[in-house]
């Protein structure tokens, strides 16, 4: 074990993923010099050369779009998107091939690549650097999309996502890139794709959440715990998702609430609250709260505390929940 | 690395017209691959002609007509060989033809039966790509990691005049120039875009002028000539192979047969521009530069024909022999391990459909 912060547990992953395959390869914006602007790629250019560790032109559609040309020769490209909002230009490539190329070639071809990219707000930036696009990745088919919270899973999650046949989405959440540390495992390390994690063991309500969600969840859970026993569900994998460990800790606290950052219209929490309906109806005590970011653009700086679901919005929808 | 200079003013052209224009030639093509030349042209003609036939007869879907186009195509397939990367859009469907893929399969794509889909790598050719200009990106991925991996490869990425107004076409070609990606952007200027002029479309002199912006250079070949267009690949390629990086050809051409089945070209086009262009036909000028040749009579001409008409009758044949696409099909193959939602979704399906 490794005492890593979470963005060391990506840049550790990428070190070893790219040792052990030499066909993957990492590009994107300022990725290489300089070590990606998070330093997520710090040190992959000097260790193994600026072919697979390439600095592009800013030019996210093209990063993408040349990344599908890659898998077809031969090469598992790992592409930065610098942030989240920077990734839009990229959909176009995402939505029209990278879900569907494989499907188009009835099976025969693979695309075997993999975006990460830092998502979700609180980091006092400027307009556009602070998105949760998650929902869009997600809602593409043939595209799996997963999000860690630890660094034993931002490690893990992204060596899956590098060996997995299928393109897969990281979001990693940049407000706990340098907060988040924890013990990593050294070397290969992998966590699959669609398995939750019980974040906390509780009793009253189950509480879902990913990202950087999950520690707001976890600090509500903790202020709470005179009141009530909360469930924190970390979902890590939001498709595959783990339906079946999402339906066994409501079937056990009978109550649910789902925080997301991102805005609620259609967001994923909208998603597992569907899933609630259909599969746990007979389960549930009490209504379905969702917790999330409001349906405005991400606000000025200084009022985005009012916008990211905090601990007090959580604690208040656990309280509605019990008093439901 | 060779001088970038803006696009010659002319087009490039062999084919002359059998009066004040002379005819040229093109050095290594003999008898045989002016003769095969012939044959592709056919084929892709004869293709094109009878799937607007079957498209009335409600036998395929709306179809994308390539008329007048067959120059192009077949003329820069020629100077590639089988290991080098096909990237078609649309405008191209049935290009795989050249590489072996059968009619029945292209036409199947046209009859929206998955019988239609084919593994790219079984024929060096890419799906055939619908959104405009997004698969150029993927044709220089492709040569930029052929590259890396030291293989002496090249990719084609086949678009027409309105997706260089695309930013997927810009974006892949900075990247081609930044990658120095063994790559040919060939650019089909029929200088139409559904009912969009290419005076509507740009303000540029010419499409090749953009290769400057991008650091290679542009070249401008005259689209119903396929001499002219072979050589102007094969000079293309063989910078590629030689790792001087990309080439944009510009082919003009003019969109001679409306856009697509649906569409009704009289709303928007000059109907008498529209005649001379199809009097000036690719594969007619061919043809007549061959008898000036005396390398192809009329009979040969006849047989070639007849010939092609049975492979596109055999693949409509065969295309409508396939029996109807299991609803699994709906399911498959979108994900290598897909999530777990979608095998009850068919287990449903099937109930529901008995």
């Amino acid at each position: 074990m490794k005492d890593l912060l979470l963005v060391e547990a990506v840049n550790d992953a990428l070190h070893v993923e790219m040792e052990r395959d030499p066909t993957v390869m990492v590009m994107g914006e300022d990725v290489g010099r300089l070590g990606g602007v998070f330093r997520a790629t710090a040190g992959l250019q000097d260790r193994f050369g600026s072919d697979r560790c390439v600095d592009t032109p800013l030019a996210e559609a093209g990063i993408l779009g040349t990344a599908v040309g890659l898998c077809m020769a031969g090469w598992k490209p790992v592409c930065e998107m610098q942030y989240d909002a920077f990734s839009y230009p990229a959909l176009d490539q995402l939505i029209n091939h990278v879900g569907r190329y494989r499907w188009r070639t009835r099976g025969k071809m693979s695309f075997p690549l993999v975006i990460r990219m830092p998502y979700g707000g609180g980091v006092r930036a400027p307009e556009l650097h602070d998105d949760s696009p998650e929902t869009y990745y997600v809602h593409a088919p043939g595209v799996k999309v997963a999000i860690p919270s630890t660094p034993a899973d931002a490690k893990g999650l992204l060596a899956a996502a590098i060996r997995d046949p299928d393109p897969v989405v990281i979001f990693e959440p940049k407000l706990i890139y340098r907060r988040a540390r924890g013990d990593v495992p050294e070397g290969e390390h992998l966590v699959s794709l669609g398995k939750a994690r019980i974040a906390r063991e509780g009793s009253d309500v189950t509480i879902v959440a990913y990202g950087a969600m999950v520690g707001v969840a976890e600090r509500a859970a903790e202020s709470l715990q005179r009141e009530a026993s909360c469930e924190v569900v970390d979902l890590r994998s939001l498709k595959p998702l783990d339906e079946d460990g999402l339906l066994a800790s409501v079937a056990k606290t009978g109550r649910a609430i789902v925080v997301q950052e991102a805005p609620r219209v259609c967001g994923f929490a909208a998603e597992v609250v569907a899933v609630l309906a259909e599969k746990a109806i007979f389960d549930l005590r009490a209504p379905v709260l969702r917790v999330t970011g409001y349906d405005v653009p991400y606000p000025y700086w200084q009022l985005e505390d009012s916008y990211v679901p905090s601990e007090a919005r959580v604690v208040d929808a656990v309280r509605r929940v019990l008093a439901a | 690395m060779s001088r970038v200079l803006p696009a010659e003013g002319g087009l490039r052209r062999v084919i002359g017209d059998g009066e004040s224009l002379p005819d040229g030639e093109v050095e290594g093509l003999g008898r045989d691959e002016l003769l095969a030349l012939y044959r592709n042209l056919v084929l892709l003609r004869a293709y094109d002609e009878r799937s607007v036939i079957y498209h009335r007869q409600g036998r395929i879907g709306t179809y994308a007509i390539f008329w007048n186009h067959e120059a192009m195509q077949v003329g820069s397939v020629f100077a590639l060989n089988d290991r080098d990367w096909i990237f078609p859009s649309y405008r191209e469907s049935a290009i795989g033809l050249l590489r072996g893929i059968p009619a029945s399969t292209v036409l199947s794509w046209w009859r929206g039966h998955p019988a239609g889909w084919w593994n790219p790598e079984d024929y060096g050719v890419a799906s055939i790509c619908v959104p405009v200009a997004t698969h150029v990106p993927h044709a220089v991925g492709f040569a930029w990691g052929v590259r890396l991996k030291g293989e002496d490869r090249v990719a084609i990425a086949y678009f027409g005049d309105g997706a260089t107004s695309e930013g997927a076409f810009h974006e892949a070609a900075t990247f081609a120039g930044v990658m120095k990606a063994p790559a040919i952007l060939f650019c089909n200027n029929n200088q139409w875009a559904i009912s969009t002029p290419l005076s509507a479309q740009t303000a540029a002199a010419t499409l090749a002028d953009k290769a400057i912006g991008y650091g290679m250079p542009g070249v401008r070949v005259d689209g119903g000539d396929v001499l002219a267009v072979y050589e102007a690949t094969l000079e293309a390629v063989e910078r590629a192979r030689a790792g001087e990086g990309p080439t944009l050809i510009e082919a003009v051409s003019y969109r001679a047969a409306p856009h697509a089945t649906a569409d009704d070209q009289s709303v928007y086009i000059d109907a008498e521009r529209v005649e001379q262009e199809r009097e000036n036909e690719c594969v007619g000028r061919y043809e007549r530069y061959l008898e000036r040749l005396g390398v192809l009579t009329s009979a040969d001409a006849e047989e070639i024909r007849s010939e092609a008409l049975a492979v596109i009758r055999e693949g409509i044949a065969e295309a409508e022999a396939e029996s109807p696409a299991d609803v699994s099909l709906v399911f498959e193959h979108a994900y290598a391990d897909p999530p777990p939602g979608l095998a009850d979704d068919l287990k449903d399906l099937r109930r529901i459909l008995g």
